[in-house]
């Protein structure tokens, strides 16, 4: 009883995480489908993204979107990590994280033995998911910052070796998003619960 | 206007319509029908407009990121230069029409000049190519993401301003071309200064598939604002827009 009271008082994700999260997923999911159509005017590999995943119709109508999205994502991602910093929650949630754990956690994982008892606490492979998902997210803004301005940001665009360099970071940068966002849904969908606290803090 | 008032018209019909049956019990099955239907067509009305206040909503979002991009622009931040080695070979065409359809320019051809331009005496291009003369090996950056490194040589494009007499206070600077493409860019692009007035590629005359007699070269900005075969500049307060722009590019299309 105690500790259902406790619960309720205190939200597993508070308001600002909850609100950061979905604006965050609205911002990223019209970057990538709208930079897929901007990448298949000019592919850097030998492939395009089929037209109907891809967003904004045309060349012209993509950019609009990516650079229309890129403020939301941008200011967004800003206050999570602020808020983030400040508020302590990267130390309570992500602190510790070991290589040891990490390994054991992955075992438990595929075996599919890694409890998810207490939704309030992350595992080691959700800590270092969570946490590198916003590394590559962060390597996005700074590759495309490349590709958008190459000559307003000389620092960055030797940091990228260069604009055609730039192009390949954002693309693989892009790839690692694409590819947490899968796995993050099969483990939603196999931990229903999860989708539940994201919507109620609890 | 008209569309949103039929629309209007049709969906007070329909709820009408639905209302009235609703009111007969017996007709309580056609009813329930006449609302679905209703909630249907208000619901297809309501994707139309959306996507037409969407597509405003891009598009302001793109004139705010013309701002942000001046802002951005930094007038003496110089862009890259690269050894004759690293030129792309062969520099690709690109136009939005195929490089059969270039246009051939004969020798009597006169660059004019209109607008906020104190001397707007037609200049040949003998006289052009008498100004003392500059070059640059800098990357060309298409809207599309593919870039290319090419060596352009010609006027500076702030000297040719000043000789003339331009209004440099003035917010933009407009090019007709003889392939009835069109562009406009902003004053501080404009007075940058590897913005070039180009007559050579690769220190040749410029060959007519990169635009014969001249192109306007910024290293600054995407592929689609450098103008080539151009026949008329002009300095104006107005937004002259362009080709691309006006289908839905950047305005400011920097890089």
């Amino acid at each position: 009883m105690n500790s259902l009271a406790v619960e309720t008082t205190k939200p597993i994700h508070p308001a600002w995480m909850r609100i950061t999260h979905w604006l965050n997923a609205i911002a990223v999911v019209i970057m990538v489908m709208s930079g897929w159509k901007i990448y298949n005017a000019s592919p850097i590999f030998d492939f395009k993204f089929l037209g109907a995943i891809t967003l904004g119709g045309w060349l012209g109508g993509a950019i609009q979107w990516h650079f229309a999205a890129m403020w939301l994502f941008a200011v967004n991602g800003v206050f999570y990590i602020t808020l983030n910093i400040l508020g302590g929650r990267y130390r309570a949630k992500f602190w510790p994280i070991n290589v040891g754990g990490f390994l054991n956690d992955v075992k438990q994982a595929l075996g599919g033995r890694l409890a998810h008892d207490d939704l309030s606490k992350y595992n080691m492979v959700q800590k270092s998911a969570y946490l590198l998902v916003t590394l590559a997210l962060m390597i996005l803004i700074l590759s495309g910052l490349v590709v958008w301005k190459s000559v307003q940001f000389p620092l960055l665009l030797s940091l990228m070796n260069g604009y055609d360099n730039a192009r390949i970071v954002h693309f693989w940068a892009m790839a690692f998003v694409v590819i947490f966002l899968a796995i993050h849904l099969v483990m939603v969908a196999l931990v229903p619960r999860t989708l539940l606290t994201m919507f109620r803090g609890r | 206007m008209m569309k949103k008032r039929i629309q209007l018209l049709d969906e007070q019909l329909i709820i009408k319509d639905a209302s009235k049956a609703l009111g007969m019990p017996g007709r309580r099955l056609f009813g329930k029908r006449a609302l679905s239907l209703g909630a249907l067509s208000m619901l297809s009305g309501c994707g139309l407009t959306n996507e037409n206040s969407v597509e405003k909503m891009l598009m302001s979002i793109s004139r705010f990121n013309d701002g942000a991009q001046a802002l951005l622009f930094d007038p003496t931040q110089l862009a890259q230069t690269y050894p004759e080695s690293m030129i792309t070979t062969p520099f690709p065409f690109n136009a939005f029409y195929a490089e059969s359809e270039v246009p051939e320019i004969d020798e009597d051809y006169t660059l004019e000049l209109s607008g906020m331009i104190a001397n707007k005496d037609e200049w040949t291009l003998a006289a052009l190519t008498a100004l003392p003369q500059t070059s640059q090996i800098t990357r060309h950056i298409c809207v599309e993401g593919w870039s290319a490194i090419g060596k352009w040589g010609g006027v500076m494009f702030s000297d040719f301003l000043h000789r003339v007499g331009a209004d440099t206070t003035a917010k933009f600077v407009g090019f007709r071309c003889a392939d009835d493409y069109f562009t406009s860019i902003d004053m501080a692009t404009a007075l940058h200064p590897q913005t070039l007035l180009t007559l050579t590629y690769a220190d040749q005359v410029l060959p007519a598939k990169y635009g014969y007699p001249m192109k306007l070269r910024m290293p600054t900005k995407l592929g689609y604002k450098n103008p080539k075969h151009i026949t008329e500049i002009f300095v104006s307060n107005t937004n002259p827009g362009g080709y691309w722009e006006d289908q839905g590019y950047n305005w400011f299309g920097g890089s």
